[in-house]
């Protein structure tokens, strides 16, 4: 029964792609009509102008340039033309350093405020405030005192996945029932191998949901800090193809978001089965 | 005086209510036991009994008053004194075996892991529970489950143990068994056991001593009820014992009619010198018992005949 429903399902889903990329492919198909013009002046204006091809490039054309970064993913040609493996390989590399940074501050700074009520009630106006900041507002202030573009970007991944983690782990570490607490006081456990063998255990679902929750948010804005900073990466290869007026390409660079995206939130997702426990 | 292994002296529960009003669950409670003895307490919810049981447990302190136990007051949790949870507690992450050893290397701090294992192994051994040491507790049934929580706390040897109603989440069948189980490992290891339970045939089966407490808030202990069936009771023949059914009857009187009362009837009553019922013992008949006379000859035919229990 599941496994037809799997297959039924996929099915669906190929039925469903098949037709989108056959309405993309009519939709991008030769419309302008044509104008006679000298061929000087037919080579400055391109392909719309002369043949009346559509500016959207159609399926197969992303498909031949897809296959063309797939085979050299990793060439750099200098500062401007440098292989998606590359530009991707430094948009990870910026999540994860400041993704892990937030890891490191949150994840303890939220199991001293779950375990203290004091701590929890003084710091909560301070988080609300921060929360609602959109991390890219603090990108100027980030430039002006770091004074580097790269770590900027840094500091903007690591202030905007810190608050969902800080969050669930202060509530996770807060709700750990009664009784576990109490079993662990019954049997003198001492406060460091309480917090580690009974409200990390217990806790651990809602923590790894947060760091989930974070790493989803850091995937989206490392695109949007790599356009304001430049240089390299995923998001500055989007706003370079844009001025390079390749459609094509921007409509790689979001498919490829979109896939290391998913595989970044399945990691994720893999290491929050782990510690989940069934009741 | 020579024989309160636990001694419990004049405690007070009070919390702070709204508007400046303190509500206080009880004062100047008195209560002792003997090493060895199995208590049970009875009362209406909202009484303090699971007040009672977490003070003696180190779990809650005292607004007031002090806990002596073995000679000397204590002062939060301690080993010495095990706790069985109603909701059984188990850790969810935690195989049977794991539970178990948690308690056992929180206990022993310099063990080694083989003999963490083999101490917890022989406890789940004991509650029967042979076989499955490696499931986890989402696995197990209610009666397992608590099956896993008596192991657990059986397994610090602790010299007292705290049950708050653990039973009273199992179906009928399953109580029976692990009230069996339990009676019997206290009697083989002379544990001294304090119970808080709804179920009047539950404390006239396993306790030796019944505390009954009257309605909170301000509730008082009333009466300490001495079981006067032998201790090597039996379940099958429980209900024949010429006295079973005036101890129950006395019992389920006081639930329903004296409990709520109790204070304004007795302004005499002196916490700290508790009165003791003798049920069948002559010249301790009470007040309830001779009013009430009539009514237990007729449902009570066990008393004209021989006592057909040892």
């Amino acid at each position: 029964m599941t496994a037809s429903l799997r297959l039924r399902a996929g099915l669906v889903s190929i039925v469903l792609l098949v037709a989108f990329l056959g309405v993309w492919h009519l939709a991008v198909r030769s419309s302008a009509p044509v104008t006679t013009m000298s061929p000087e002046y037919a080579k400055l204006m391109g392909l719309t102008a002369t043949q009346g091809k559509s500016a959207m490039p159609g399926p197969f054309d992303v498909g031949a340039k897809l296959w063309e970064h797939v085979k050299s993913p990793f060439y750099d040609n200098g500062p401007n033309d440098k292989g998606l493996g590359i530009q991707l390989g430094y948009s990870i590399a910026r999540v994860g350093t400041g993704y892990l940074l937030a890891v490191l501050v949150a994840i303890p700074l939220g199991f001293l405020i779950g375990m203290s009520p004091l701590l929890s009630k003084a710091l909560d106006p301070f988080i609300q405030v921060l929360k609602p900041i959109s991390p890219l507002a603090w990108m100027p202030l980030a430039l002006y005192t770091i004074k580097d573009s790269s770590i900027s970007a840094i500091f903007v991944i690591f202030i905007c996945s810190i608050w969902p983690m800080l969050l669930n782990t202060v509530f996770g570490v807060a709700s750990v029932r009664k009784e576990w607490i109490n079993v662990a006081r019954t049997l003198e456990v001492g406060t460091i191998r309480r917090a580690f063998t009974v409200i990390l255990p217990a806790a651990a679902p809602t923590i790894l949901t947060g760091m989930r929750i974070s790493i989803g948010i850091a995937w989206l804005v490392i695109v949007a800090a790599e356009m304001l900073v430049g240089g390299t990466g995923i998001g500055y290869f989007v706003w370079n193809e844009w001025n390079n007026l390749s459609i094509t390409n921007v409509i790689i660079a979001i498919l490829l978001i979109g896939v290391v995206g998913m595989l970044l939130d399945q990691i994720l997702a893999r290491f929050t089965r782990m510690v989940t426990f069934p009741e | 005086m020579t024989d309160k292994f636990v001694s419990i002296e004049a405690i007070a529960k009070r919390y702070p209510g709204a508007g400046g009003v303190t509500t206080t669950i009880f004062e100047n409670l008195w209560l002792s036991m003997a090493r060895g003895e199995f208590a049970c307490v009875i009362g209406h919810s909202g009484c303090g009994k699971t007040t009672v049981l977490n003070i003696l447990a180190g779990l809650d302190a005292p607004s007031e008053g002090a806990v002596i136990v073995d000679g000397q007051a204590i002062s939060g949790t301690s080993l010495d004194r095990a706790v069985i949870f109603q909701s059984h507690a188990l850790l969810p992450w935690r195989t049977v075996l794991g539970n178990v050893a948690y308690a056992v290397s929180s206990k022993w701090r310099s063990w080694d892991r083989a003999r963490v294992k083999a101490h917890a192994q022989t406890f789940i051994d004991l509650v029967g529970l042979t076989g499955s040491e490696h499931k986890r507790p989402s696995e197990l049934s209610g009666g397992m489950k608590q099956r896993v929580g008596i192991a657990r706390a059986l397994s610090i040897t602790p010299k007292m143990m705290l049950m708050d109603e653990p039973f009273s989440a199992l179906d009928a069948l399953t109580r029976g068994t692990l009230q069996d189980e339990v009676r019997r490992i206290c009697l083989e290891t002379g544990q001294t056991a304090f119970m808080i339970t709804h179920d009047v045939d539950e404390a006239i089966y396993l306790a030796d001593k019944i505390f009954l407490m009257t309605n909170g808030p301000g509730a008082v202990l009333a009466e300490v009820v001495e079981n006067p069936l032998p201790r090597d009771r039996g379940r099958i023949d429980l209900h024949r014992h010429p006295l079973y059914y005036a101890l129950r009857n006395h019992i389920v009187d006081f639930l329903v009619m004296r409990s709520k009362t109790f204070a304004a009837e007795t302004p005499g009553h002196d916490p700290r010198n508790v009165p003791v019922v003798r049920i069948g013992k002559p010249g301790l008949t009470i007040a309830s018992d001779a009013k009430s006379e009539p009514l237990n000859e007729t449902s009570w035919p066990g008393l004209a005949r021989p006592s057909t229990s040892s």
